[in-house]
């Protein structure tokens, strides 16, 4: 056992906790076989490595292996190689301190979205200790009123965020978000970019972002990864730590936006690049 | 006014029909009063909605929709009347008319009714311990592999078994012949229940389950909240197959070593040449049926309320 793991072991017990996880992958890679046994590279020797409370999206075309990598550190999947710590600890499964949002908000459809919001709390059997949370999140997520309908019934943007509630009902210490955003309009889309940074400055926690839209990950990252496809791996990381609140048509913005274009083509992606959403 | 038109019609076409009735005198001297009371509690009742629906949309809606049906069964009721009862082209006793159907039924109301409740009873015993096997089998098998490998053959090879077939079976192991109908209605409706139970789980998207267990639910939280609520559906989907086997089987148990029933009672009327007996209870068994049918689509609208508005409801062929 390392030093870390018997390190995070001890502060796990130890109050207070930390309010967010760093998280370590380490030679990663994930080869999914079809059933004729044709082996595809989603991930080859991908290492990253995120801080505490960083703001971090992996960006890149279809197939460079992003929501894999997300997957992995949820626990949903597991690699042939490398390891995933979280925290200095192994990830062997998963974890509500390990949020996770779809890309289709994914809302049970039998339950009413109260009662989705609820799921993390009554999962874990601590919903009558915190029962008074669930309007409280139906409120940030700006769902009062809403609470005995079926996602059906609700728009796309409110699905997100209630999809959004759900897993931060929970106080992760660490939010995956797997394009949470991309099925929505562009109005929709900037709203709940806002919500989205707002939430994480209340919760500090740790935070990764899959897109591919290029702006999203500009506006909103402390650090972008840019993935490439075939085999899937990283091949650049970009700081991109100016001050918030960020504004879209500043120079900073505009010149932060050409760079990560400029990798996109050295690294050969335009053909399937997809920011021009 | 065109909305009118019908449902006036469908009213005159009862009319006809009764007043056809009184009008012309009946080849042989029959009690025709039951007949006669029964088309004027419809008309009666039909009137009843027409005036109703000046004051209620949704009701107005309704009688318009069925107005053009009811008018052409008014005038098949008037037509079956002539050409039996009132001309005698029909061949007796095979073709009996609507008067002699309803006068039987009124004159042998009891032990109709007494069959009605024995049909009823047996159904219900069988098909709802039927279904709790085959949701429980069905849940057994689309959660738990080790269970899956066990039962699923078992589920395959028994399942597609016509239930009849087990008469014999049922009648050396079970002490009467209710039990043996009990147990027949039972396995003929656990299969259905039981195969759409199973891959209706296993049809959840697996975006469910992964969803749930990074909100930090266990495997045992997930059957209850995941799998099972999201295999209502196929349920209810085994179900409405379930019924139709059900009501089959049903008929035939009794037909075969019952004392009571309406198919001991077609049976027996047909022993007797009382044909007009034998379509009194096929017209109870039909009214029966649907009102099951009406029943279980309550229960499942009720059950199923998180999808109202999501599916073809329109074209959905309920009762």
């Amino acid at each position: 056992m390392s030093e870390e793991t018997v390190a995070a072991a001890a502060s796990n017990d130890a109050s207070p906790t930390p309010p967010s996880f760093s998280v370590e992958v380490k030679s990663v890679s994930r080869v999914f076989r079809d059933s004729y046994g044709n082996g595809v590279t989603a991930l080859d020797n991908v290492s990253l490595s995120v801080r505490k409370g960083e703001f971090v999206s992996l960006i890149g075309p279809s197939g460079c292996g992003k929501t894999t990598l997300l997957r992995l550190i949820a626990g949903l999947d597991s690699p042939q190689e490398g390891e995933v710590l979280v925290e200095g600890n192994p990830v062997t499964g998963t974890s509500h301190e390990r949020g996770y949002v779809f890309q289709q908000a994914n809302l049970f459809p039998w339950e009413t979205v109260e009662e989705n919001i609820a799921f993390g709390l009554k999962a874990r059997g601590v919903y009558d200790q915190y029962r008074d949370d669930v309007a409280e999140y139906i409120e940030m997520a700006g769902l009062k009123g809403f609470e005995r309908t079926y996602p059906h019934q609700i728009s796309g943007g409110m699905a997100q965020r209630a999809s959004l509630a759900r897993a931060l009902i929970n106080r992760p210490k660490a939010l995956l978000l797997d394009e949470p955003l991309g099925a929505l309009d562009s109005f929709t889309r900037m709203d709940l970019q806002e919500k989205l940074l707002e939430l994480w400055q209340k919760f500090s926690a740790t935070v990764i972002l899959v897109t591919h839209d290029i702006d999203e990950a500009v506006y909103l990252s402390d650090r972008i990864v840019i993935m490439t496809p075939r085999p899937g791996k990283i091949s650049e990381l970009l700081d991109a730590d100016y001050p918030r609140p960020r504004n879209r048509s500043s120079a900073r913005f505009v010149e932060l936006r050409n760079r990560v274009l400029e990798k996109f083509h050295l690294a050969g992606a335009e053909s399937q690049a997809e920011y021009a959403i | 006014m065109k909305d009118r038109v019908w449902p006036a019609l469908a009213v005159l076409s009862f009319a006809l029909a009764l007043v056809g009735n009184v009008s012309i005198s009946s080849v042989r001297s029959l009690n025709e009063t039951p007949y006669r009371v029964l088309v004027g509690i419809v008309i009666l009742y039909m009137t009843g909605r027409c005036v109703l629906s000046f004051f209620s949309e949704r009701i107005g809606a309704a009688v318009r929709f069925r107005a053009r049906f009811l008018a052409a069964l008014g005038a098949a009721l008037f037509i079956w009347d002539i050409l039996s009862t009132k001309t005698g082209i029909f061949p007796l006793p095979f073709f009996p008319g609507p008067v002699q159907i309803v006068e039987i039924a009124f004159v042998d109301r009891r032990e109709l009714f007494r069959s009605t409740l024995y049909s009823l009873r047996l159904f219900t015993y069988g098909f709802v311990l039927g279904t709790i096997l085959g949701v429980g089998t069905g849940i057994l098998i689309g959660w738990y592999r080790q269970w899956r490998y066990w039962l699923f053959p078992v589920l395959r090879v028994c399942g597609i078994i016509p239930a009849v077939a087990w008469i014999p079976f049922g009648m050396a192991v079970f002490p009467s012949s209710f039990m043996t109908g009990v147990f027949m209605i039972a396995i003929c409706s656990w299969f259905p229940v039981a195969l759409t139970t199973a891959n209706g789980i296993a049809s959840i998207h697996r975006s469910y389950f992964e969803a749930a267990r990074t909100l930090g639910a266990n495997d045992r939280f997930i059957l209850r909240h995941v799998a099972i609520p999201g295999t209502v559906p196929s349920i209810f989907t085994g179900i409405s197959a379930a019924t139709g086997l059900s009501f089959c089987t049903l008929i035939v148990s009794e037909m075969v070593g019952a004392e009571a029933g309406l198919g001991w009672y077609i049976n027996w009327a047909k022993g007797w040449s009382v044909y007009s007996k034998v379509y009194a209870a096929i017209i109870v068994m039909a009214l029966l049926f649907s009102a099951v049918l009406a029943l279980l689509g309550l229960v499942r609208s009720v059950l199923l309320v998180w999808q109202s508005g999501l599916t073809n409801e329109e074209g959905s062929a309920s009762i």
